[in-house]
């Protein structure tokens, strides 16, 4: 009696579940209404079916259960009866059935004026390729991928001279505007998801997959990777931004082409050196860092990550957080670099600069953090050494106190929590999982002993 | 030819008694013994994935709390969680479990036809188990490649255990498809060849059925398992490309080429898929089974619910790539695809609808073994109808690779063939041991088993519309998921802790039941089939004593008109008066 | 994965075939005589050469699946095929005459021919050793013309499915051996019949998986 009444309150409780739950589909953003239209077919079929099968079990516990005068029925089988079940679920699931191969006989098939755009994966980050005024993206192969070749581009090709490269994790969209997303990765499996368009499909290496949609909806999505990609799966996000046409040409033209890229000089160290004097006030004549001025040691950094740090000061995107003291001191000197040129001849005569490790500063206990290391070791390199193409900078011989101070940063969102720093986002992620200030000394510790 | 075949079995069949302790319960031949062996190993695995469970739940719920859970950690969990719960323990207790201990005594044959092998048999299984937990322990640790093992990331730099992890457990695979073989060699011939007189295939109790079937898609499918670990191992440690493409791993490009990652999906899913049958067959056949029994009423449908367990059986094998719908395949293969799958929700509805009729106008005895039955039912409709939304291959756009994915499968193979196992442990429990167990703790272990485990996946439902992806370490802050659906989240974790400390109790209920249960009748339910008719209880080395079991009809006959009786074993002849319960072999 | 279908919608057919006829029409639940008499048995073959027949079905399955990944793995455009080396020709042959022999064999034990069977066994076991021997002076060749496992799909397999076919044969041996043991320390033909015709049912089974193999690779 009481597992009748429970299986009735189950089906109750669930319907209720369901119609109460703030938990359902995002707001639609995309052409795809036909999908949840079928979603929503299927529920009914599936909810009429489980609703009542279930409270007619209910009520045969109840009707039938064991009394001592009682005897069960002696019926081996009624074809009919079956029959006639199976005919009523061959009914729903056609129903359900006919309507989803015909939405997904319009997902397989492209429209035409679709504009092209090319979503491309790594570990643990995304980047984008569009195809330029030639409307045909240029020859690329995983082969060819170098830090200075990152999306693999075939020099050779003169199709690929005016591709864009979009090396950050966001891309923008027209509204209203068909588009074919190439899918291509460089390593592993992953999968290009914007819950709010609906549709997704996998990245696999050594061939290009993919899909198709129409934003619908302006705004910023998130993009996320749905398929197990390694051990930072989970913070390989990018975003989606969906504007007006104008507003997409003029996102589109502040990217360079592969020919820009190509083209780009080397930055002139001994120009560099003048604009350095600047930085040298705070971060020391060699750029060794000056704990007192709170100034780290940039000197023997990754020249790329510079430049990037950099761009994010200029951009706001660092330095922008109230309770970011020094790094609301960095930003208006990030600025004075006008150009990218500019930022370009620092960087190049900061690599000039006399490579030596600052004395350690920070105690902790090395073995315990170098457990931890592992997890960092996936990005910076076991060394500590840095890897640009998993956008890690070099930790080894950095000043530790200054690392320590980021990764509290970084675990407290006051660092990585602006919606464009995606790399700061992802190492906010990973510093997350060290609990507390003991856990971030002893990995600080670990470092120094690289 | 009938008794010819008969004269030349029982020789084959070597009948011998062992005496020494070792000979009896460690190199046993005895198929019940070996059951036991095979169960109990299980069933230690089973706990230890669901150790691993805990802490993923942990990690979910209160992200970040617990200094062991690193992302590194967590994926290895989730990985050895899946793969030692469907393989090293659903497969292995239901077939190296239930299909040793039922097929002979309900078939009426003294032992498998090979014991050696099936003694074998175990060995290796336990040689896998070991293997697979080694990996815990080597550097590196245990692959956190998800238990799908997708190359090229299950073999490069970017995964957790990518070293020795990935080739401890794809030579634990191998070796676990190996010892399988023997078992399901064994049932099979048993089932065909040494089944007593006069039990024709349609006399068979369904739990014959649904074990035999799943043997022969095992048989068939994990060949699939096999090719794709033989050649990922290549991959890994020879450096062929058979999965492995182009790639840049880690800023070094590697020496693979143009390998095919999906070439590895297809196989891997062309033994996947049937082999969540594999695990969902004998479950089906065990619960019409208990159904029949403590309903006092034979199963609706009987010739149906073969038929729909061939039919299930066969159309198991042309589904595999609804798997896939968003794996890059061709796009043109969604059609055929979706249009199998939904065709499989025929044969088992109609085994749905038998199970429900089969309480219809029955006389429901709502046991212990039976409340299970009946939540299997419940969870089972749940679980397969989320089914049908991921089949239909425009619905598992948005909801593939979420938490709806994993609340499916949960709901289907997470707990519906769990709780099947506990109603059978619970069924047979006095059979196996001699001894009855405590009905009260019984009842509670279902209640918070039952309800537990629904609390946990449900939720899980909505989180997946939401769009909350699976394998997901964290979810940090991410725009579309509002607090609640931590809160959420939160609650699952609790109510998994609940669960998983309510086995407790069942481990406790069996333990003290072996050690001062008060002795069980030996045929306590009423029941009819072979395996309660044994001249003792347990059932001795040969079940049979002296002459093997004749039997006059068919598994189901409860309550049938004019017997006083409500049931009549299928030991007794078709003229022979009614009989009394504590009824023994009838002698030919 | 077609090659694949196609032979366990065969198998499937087969075997649902047949338990279909054995359960078609029959009402279970109503007591027949005619049912009480069967004997347990579905099939007039012994328990060993049922087993054997599934363990074959295990292992088709195994090679098809092996088949099946080749043929895809194929499309790929990195695929170099190999040309096979000459003696793979040889091998065929001594394979071949191997599972006759054993076929003779055969009927001697059954003949209870002590004599013949002796000289049988020997002659069968000695080809099948050649056919392995010549199967890993068919690597050294590759291995020599510096066609390694890495170094390209279509070798890989090469070596994959001779490979795999060759451990399958080994295993074979070690029943030859056992029984070959027996006969020559003088045990009478009766005792080692049964292993002496299920093997060579097996052995005209991996002579039939080579041949469709090495016609793959030719053909490829
Ligand atoms: C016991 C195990 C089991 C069982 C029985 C099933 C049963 C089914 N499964 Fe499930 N499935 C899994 C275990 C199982 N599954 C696992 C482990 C995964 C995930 C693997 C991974 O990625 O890690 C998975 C994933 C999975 C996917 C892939 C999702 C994705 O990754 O995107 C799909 C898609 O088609 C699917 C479909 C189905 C269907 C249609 C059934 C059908 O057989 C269900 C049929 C049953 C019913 C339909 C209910 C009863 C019927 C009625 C009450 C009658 C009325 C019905 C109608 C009118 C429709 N399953
Ligand atoms: C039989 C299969 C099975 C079972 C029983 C379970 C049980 C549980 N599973 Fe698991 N799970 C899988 C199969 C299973 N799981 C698979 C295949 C995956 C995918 C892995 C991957 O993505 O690679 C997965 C993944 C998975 C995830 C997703 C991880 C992620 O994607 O990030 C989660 C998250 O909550 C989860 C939770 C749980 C919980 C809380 C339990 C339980 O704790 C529920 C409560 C307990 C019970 C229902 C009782 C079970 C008792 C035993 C098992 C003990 C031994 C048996 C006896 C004593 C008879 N599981
Ligand atoms: Cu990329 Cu997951
Ligand atoms: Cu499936």
């Amino acid at each position: 009696m009481p597992l009748a009444i429970v299986l009735i309150l189950l089906v109750v409780g669930s319907l209720a579940f369901h119609f109460l739950s703030p938990w359902t589909f995002t707001p639609l953003a995309s052409n795809w209404a036909r999908i949840d239209t079928t979603v929503d077919i299927t529920l009914v079929v599936t909810g009429i079916v489980f609703v009542a099968v279930n409270l007619f079990m209910a009520f045969c516990v109840i009707r039938y259960r064991h009394r001592k005068d009682r005897r069960a029925e002696y019926e081996p089988e009624n074809k009919k009866l079956e029959w006639i079940l199976s005919a009523a679920t061959t009914i729903g699931v056609a129903a359900m059935l006919a309507p989803g191969l015909f939405v997904w006989a319009k997902f397989v098939d492209v429209p035409e004026d679709a504009m092209q755009i090319e979503a491309v994966g790594q570990q643990w980050n995304w980047s984008y390729r569009l195809p330029g005024e030639d409307g045909r993206f240029g020859r690329a192969s995983t082969r060819l991928v170098s830090p200075e070749n990152p999306f693999g581009m075939d020099p050779d090709d003169p199709a690929g001279q005016d591709d864009v490269l979009v090396q950050s994790a966001e891309v923008h969209l027209p509204v209203d505007q068909p588009v074919r997303f190439w899918l291509r990765s460089k390593d592993v499996l992953h999968n290009f998801t914007v819950a709010q368009f609906r549709v997704k499909m996998d990245l696999v290496p050594g061939m290009e997959t993919h899909m198709w949609l129409t934003p619908t909806r302006t705004g910023r999505f998130e993009v996320l990777c749905e398929e197990l990609c390694g051990i930072a799966h989970h913070s390989m996000r990018g975003a989606v931004v969906v504007e007006d046409e104008a507003d997409f040409r003029a996102w589109t033209a502040s990217w360079p082409t592969w020919a820009d890229v190509q083209a780009r000089p080397p930055g002139n160290a001994t120009a560099g050196a003048a604009q350095f004097v600047v930085c040298t006030s705070c971060h020391g004549p060699q750029g060794q860092g000056q704990q007192a001025m709170n100034a780290p040691r940039i000197a023997g950094q990754d020249g790329w990550y510079l430049e990037q740090q950099l761009a994010n000061y200029q951009a706001g995107v660092r330095g922008a957080h109230p309770e970011d003291t020094y790094g609301q001191m960095m930003a208006p000197m990030a600025r004075t670099l006008a150009t990218r040129d500019a930022v370009a001849n620092v960087v190049a005569h900061i690599a000039t600069l006399p490579d030596q490790a600052p004395a350690a500063t920070v105690e902790g206990n090395a073995a315990a953090g170098g457990e931890r290391y592992t997890v960092c070791a996936y990005c910076h390199g076991a060394a500590g050494q840095g890897i640009e193409q998993m956008r890690a900078p070099r930790l080894a011989g950095m000043s530790d106190w200054y690392l320590v101070r980021q990764l509290e940063n970084f675990k407290t969102g006051v660092r990585g929590g602006h919606p464009q720093d995606y790399y700061g986002k992802q190492m906010g992620f990973m510093a997350a999982t060290l609990q507390d200030e003991r856990a971030i000394r002893d990995v600080v510790a670990y470092i120094n002993t690289l | 030819m009938a008794y010819v075949a008969i004269a030349d079995r029982d020789h084959e069949i070597e009948h011998h008694d062992p005496r020494t302790f070792i000979r009896k319960y460690i190199w046993s031949q005895d198929h019940k013994v070996i059951a036991v062996q095979y169960a109990l190993t299980a069933i230690f695995v089973g706990l230890v994935a669901l150790t691993l469970s805990v802490m993923m739940r942990l990690q979910l719920g209160f992200p970040n709390d617990f200094s062991f859970i690193t992302p590194e950690s967590y994926y290895q969990f989730i990985t050895m969680h899946g793969m030692i719960m469907v393989i090293y323990l659903l497969t292995a207790l239901f077939l190296g479990g239930f299909g040793n201990y039922l097929i002979p005594l309900m078939c009426g044959s003294r032992d498998m036809v090979f014991p050696y092998m099936n003694m074998l048999s175990y060995w290796v299984y336990l040689l896998s188990v070991l293997i697979l937990l080694a990996s815990f322990f080597v550097p590196g640790g245990s692959t956190g490649a998800g238990w799908t093992l997708y190359p090229p990331q299950a073999i490069s730099s970017g995964t957790a255990g990518a070293q020795w992890g990935i080739i401890l457990m794809l030579v634990s695979l191998a070796t676990f498809i190996v010892a399988f073989t023997m078992g399901g060699l064994n049932y099979v011939t048993t089932v065909l060849q040494a089944r007593c007189r006069g039990m024709t295939l349609m006399r068979l109790p369904l739990s014959v059925w649904g074990i035999f079937m799943a043997t022969i898609l095992g048989l068939l499918a994990f060949p699939a398992l096999l090719v794709s670990a033989i050649m990922l191992l290549l991959d890994k440690t020879l450096y062929t490309s058979f999965f492995m493409p182009d790639m840049v791993s880690a800023g070094q490009q590697t020496v693979h080429t143009n390998g095919s990652p999906i070439l590895f999906q297809h196989l891997f899913w062309f033994f996947g898929h049937p082999e969540v049958y594999i695990v969902a067959l004998p479950a089906f056949g065990i619960v019409s089974d208990l159904l029949a029994t403590h309903a006092r009423k034979n199963i609706f449908g009987y010739r149906m619910m073969v038929w729909a367990i061939l039919a299930i059986g066969g159309l198991s094998f042309i589904v595999w790539a609804h798997h896939m719908y968003v794996s890059g395949m061709n796009p043109y293969f969604g059609f055929f695809f979706a249009t199998t799958t939904l065709i499989i929700a025929v044969p088992t509805a109609i085994k749905v609808y038998n199970w429900v009729l089969t309480l219809w106008r029955g006389n429901i005895h709502l046991r212990v073994p039976m409340l299970f039955a009946i939540g299997f039912i419940f969870t089972f409709i749940h679980g397969g109808l989320t089914g049908i939304f991921l089949g239909n291959v425009v619905v598992d756009l948005p909801l593939s690779d979420t938490y709806f994915v994993v609340a499916h499968f949960h709901m289907v193979m997470g707990v519906s063939p769990i709780l099947v196992v506990f109603g059978a442990i619970y069924h047979w429990f006095p059979k196996i041991t001699g001894k009855m167990y405590s009905e009260r703790l019984g009842r509670w272990h279902f209640w918070l088993t039952f309800l537990g485990t629904y609390s946990i996946y449900l939720p899980m439902h909505y989180l997946g519309f939401l769009g909350v992806p699976r394998r997901y370490f964290a979810m940090g802050d991410t725009a579309f998921m509002p607090d609640s659906a931590h809160a959420l989240n939160e609650s699952i974790t609790i109510s998994a802790i609940i669960v998983a400390a309510t086995q407790l109790i069942f481990l406790y209920n069996m333990i003290t039941s072996l050690a001062r249960g008060k002795k069980a009748d030996p045929n306590p339910w009423g029941a009819t089939t072979l395996e309660w008719q044994t001249p003792d209880t347990p059932p001795r080395h040969g079940n049979w004593g002296h002459e093997l079991p004749v039997v006059h009809r068919w598994a189901y006959d409860y309550s049938v008109p004019g017997y006083p009786e409500d049931f009549i074993p299928q030991t007794v002849p078709a003229d022979v008066a009614p009989v009394g319960r504590r009824h023994g072999v009838q002698h030919a | 994965m077609t090659f694949t279908l196609v032979f366990l919608a065969v198998l499937m057919a087969v075997v649902i075939g047949w338990l279909l006829r054995q359960t078609l029409n029959t009402a279970p639940w109503q007591p027949r005589a005619a049912d009480d008499a069967v004997s347990g048995a579905s099939l007039a073959i012994s328990v060993r050469v049922l087993g054997l027949a599934t363990f074959l079905a295990v292992v088709t399955s195994l090679f098809a699946l092996f088949i099946s990944a080749y043929l895809m793995r194929r499309h790929m455009h990195d695929w170099a095929a190999v040309d096979e080396p000459r003696i793979l020709w040889l091998n065929t042959a001594l394979l071949a005459c191997a599972s006759l022999v054993y076929h003779r064999t055969r009927s001697a034990a059954i003949a209870g021919d002590r004599g013949r069977l002796k000289t049988g066994l020997g002659l069968a076991g000695l080809l099948t050793f050649l056919f392995l021997a010549g199967q890993l002076l068919a690597w050294q060749e590759l291995h020599a013309a510096g066609l390694y496992l890495s170094s390209n799909p279509a070798n890989a397999f090469f070596y994959l499915l001779t490979a795999v076919h060759g451990l399958h044969l080994m295993g074979g041996l070690w029943v030859w051996a056992r029984s070959a043991v027996k006969v020559v320390t003088g045990a009478d033909p009766e005792a080692v019949r049964t292993s002496v015709e299920l093997c060579a049912v097996y052995w005209h089974y991996l002579l039939l998986v080579w041949i469709i193999l090495f016609a793959l690779l030719l053909y490829t």
